[in-house]
């Protein structure tokens, strides 16, 4: 009776691991690019650009790259997450293609620096590195609760990461935001890096804390107020969010950071006081450094009128120049490379890209990017919900959440929603850290909804079944 | 290039956006109604069509095993195996203390070939005692013949307990 032993207990359905749909999605977010490639080519020159299919080619072979090593070594991970950064990255990849295309742009760089080179090239180049990465994390990181025991050396690193930028004759001031550092003459975001490192340390240190900041606490007013000890962490990272505001003008970052810790807190202890606490304690740290810092006083002005201060001042200008090229693509937008979202000219393919895609995909594309965004976010917080153990959880809900607030603040930040913060578009805007720091938040995704989603391993067999014991005089 | 042929790339690709946009909904739809039971249900209501389709002209024991409230696994409710589940796939289900039984009772009380359980014509489930020593119970009373087994009885062998169960 080959058909059952005596240890079968109901069989565990295997979950299908959804490789082939992953590959299906992933053929489909490869054509989507390079349709949008000759759409643009065709739009500008009047003809298939020349670079077609060597970058048609090379998107393809990353993204067959990528899954070669999701299946080897993530079987059972999450079949969305890879097709959908892919398709985000490749049309990045063709944003930023088409504004090298814009002669304003080229006569602004001339003008400004001297010389114009094209960015699109370096971008295929950091989406390579950012594939290599990708699959480092997936090789070298075989299981997600390893990071638990860096938690307080992550802390460390992410604090040395954030500081790196005001030390002098590393940091790099550019156009009055003190993000950068310049290594061996790269350009690196430090704080696109941190953001992963930092959520290391707040899942370790709230799966460790976790019961004292929901438990020990004091009811107050309908809210349940922690007591001082506990409250200390909240506290110390709202400083050190307000000290890198001060010091590095990066109203974004120290937002991520601070929305995230308050994030997770909420997630960990369950309490609805500390989204309280979190709101007013950010509210009051954006008053006083609105009021205080010049630099922070100049967006909120371009945000509350972005027209009456149009010709005085530069940020104003560029608020309201983004918001035109929203009004101007309408709801079906004007079409690959027929806007004019090239007059915002400084920053058109970083920080204000998406303002590309409002113009020339129109509302609709707006909100077909958004729900790709969207579909991240949800498969990272589908991930937590999956995942089994309490780190796993808080380090996915992280990194979603940091996902999420980044979305928030870019995309609010150029439609007027907030104020602006120099921050990138994950997977679109132009800028190395930012694709190889996202590729590597879409890796641990994938190995924590790998692990999440693999089946239970089958039950040690019973020493009842074995030869020897069943063998018995009768 | 020409108005027309822009218009409608520019409208293709607005399309070809939103489609992925849903497959990619398409595909996450699962989770909202739970995998693991979905995939149970609809792989056993695959194999109840399956015979059905194949039309009635050979009525054999498999298919109308598969009738509705048919009991579709044995379950072990008392005694050392306590737990251990056994699929009811048509096949003839053999209990004692051989070590070729389909379950292998390790219980003094049972005899080495006890008794076997298996679906006649009519996908109905019967007990019958191999004449061993101490007897197999259906409910209370001993078996002497072959008998069709109510769904949920439990069936005694020494200080085993089994049922049938859904």
């Amino acid at each position: 009776m080959s058909v059952v032993t005596n240890t079968t207990t109901i069989g565990a359905i295997e979950l299908p691991s959804r490789r082939n749909t992953e590959l299906m999605l992933l053929v489909f977010a490869v054509v989507i690019p390079i349709f949008a490639y000759a759409n643009v080519g065709l739009a500008i020159h009047g003809e298939l650009p020349p670079g077609m299919l060597a970058y048609g080619g090379g998107l393809a072979v990353l993204a067959g790259l990528a899954h070669f090593v999701v299946r080897r070594y993530a079987k059972y991970a999450d079949p969305l997450l890879l097709p959908i950064a892919t398709l985000l990255n490749g049309l990045g990849c063709v944003l930023i293609w088409r504004l090298d295309q814009s002669e304003r742009l080229q006569n602004l760089a001339k003008r400004s620096f001297g010389a114009f080179s094209e960015s699109a090239p370096r971008q295929m180049m950091y989406t390579a590195v950012a594939i290599a990465l990708f699959a480092a994390v997936l090789l070298l990181l075989k299981d997600h609760r390893t990071l638990q025991r860096f938690t307080y050396i992550s802390m460390a690193a992410a604090l040395v990461l954030l500081i790196l930028p005001v030390i002098p004759g590393l940091g790099a001031d550019v156009f009055g935001a003190k993000i950068w550092i310049s290594v061996a003459g790269f350009s690196i975001q430090p704080g696109e890096f941190a953001k992963i490192v930092i959520a290391v340390f707040f899942a370790g240190y709230l799966m460790v804390k976790r019961d004292a900041l929901a438990l020990a606490s004091r009811r107050f007013m309908g809210l349940y107020l922690p007591r001082g000890r506990d409250l200390g962490p909240i506290l110390m990272i709202w400083a050190m969010s307000l000290l890198i505001l001060v010091f590095e003008n990066d109203l974004g970052t120290s937002l991520l950071f601070f929305g995230m810790f308050v994030i997770m807190l909420y997630v960990a202890t369950e309490r609805t006081s500390w989204i309280v606490i979190g709101l007013l304690m950010s509210v009051g740290g954006a008053v006083v450094v609105g009021t205080f810092a010049s630099h922070v006083q100049a967006r909120v002005n371009a945000w509350l009128d972005p027209f009456g201060c149009y010709t005085t001042s530069g940020a104003c200008e560029q608020v309201g120049q983004s918001i035109m090229s929203f009004g101007s693509g309408g709801v079906l937008g004007t079409g690959w490379g027929q806007g004019n979202s090239d007059l915002i000219g400084f920053a058109a393919n970083s920080d204000f890209i998406f303002s590309t895609v409002g113009e020339e995909l129109g509302l609709s594309g707006v909100m077909a990017f958004l729900l790709l965004y969207g579909l991240i976010i949800e498969r990272g917080v589908r991930t937590a919900l999956a995942a089994r153990d309490p780190f796993g959880k808080l380090f996915a809900i992280g990194l979603s959440g940091a996902f999420s607030l980044q979305i928030f603040v870019v995309a609010g930040g150029v439609m007027g929603l907030i104020p602006l913060t120099g921050m990138t578009m994950p997977f679109l805007a132009s800028g190395g850290s930012s694709v190889l720091a996202n590729w590597a938040l879409i890796g641990i995704l994938i190995r924590i909804s790998d692990t999440a989603r693999r089946p239970a391993p089958a039950p040690a067999p019973s020493p009842d079944s074995e030869m020897t014991q069943v063998v018995r005089p009768s | 290039m020409s108005e027309l042929t822009l218009t409608v790339m520019r409208l293709g690709f607005l399309a070809v956006l939103w489609l992925f946009v849903i497959v990619a909904v398409q595909v996450i739809r699962s989770d909202l109604f739970g995998t693991r039971v979905t995939q149970r249900g609809s792989r056993r209501g695959s194999g109840a069509a399956a015979p059905q389709a194949a039309g009635r002209q050979a009525a054999g024991p498999p298919q109308q095993r598969q009738r509705r409230g048919a009991p579709t696994k044995l379950v072990v409710s008392e005694g050392t195996l306590t737990g251990t589940t056994v699929a009811l796939a048509g096949q003839t289900i053999t209990l004692g203390r051989a070590h070729d039984s389909t379950i292998v009772l390790d219980d003094d009380y049972a005899s080495s070939r006890h008794a076997r359980i298996y679906p006649d014509r009519d996908g109905q489930w019967i007990v019958e005692d191999l004449g061993s020593t101490n007897g197999t119970y259906l409910d209370r009373t001993r078996l002497t013949t072959p008998t069709p087994i109510p769904p949920g009885a439990p069936i005694r062998i020494g200080k085993t307990v089994i049922e049938l169960r859904k």
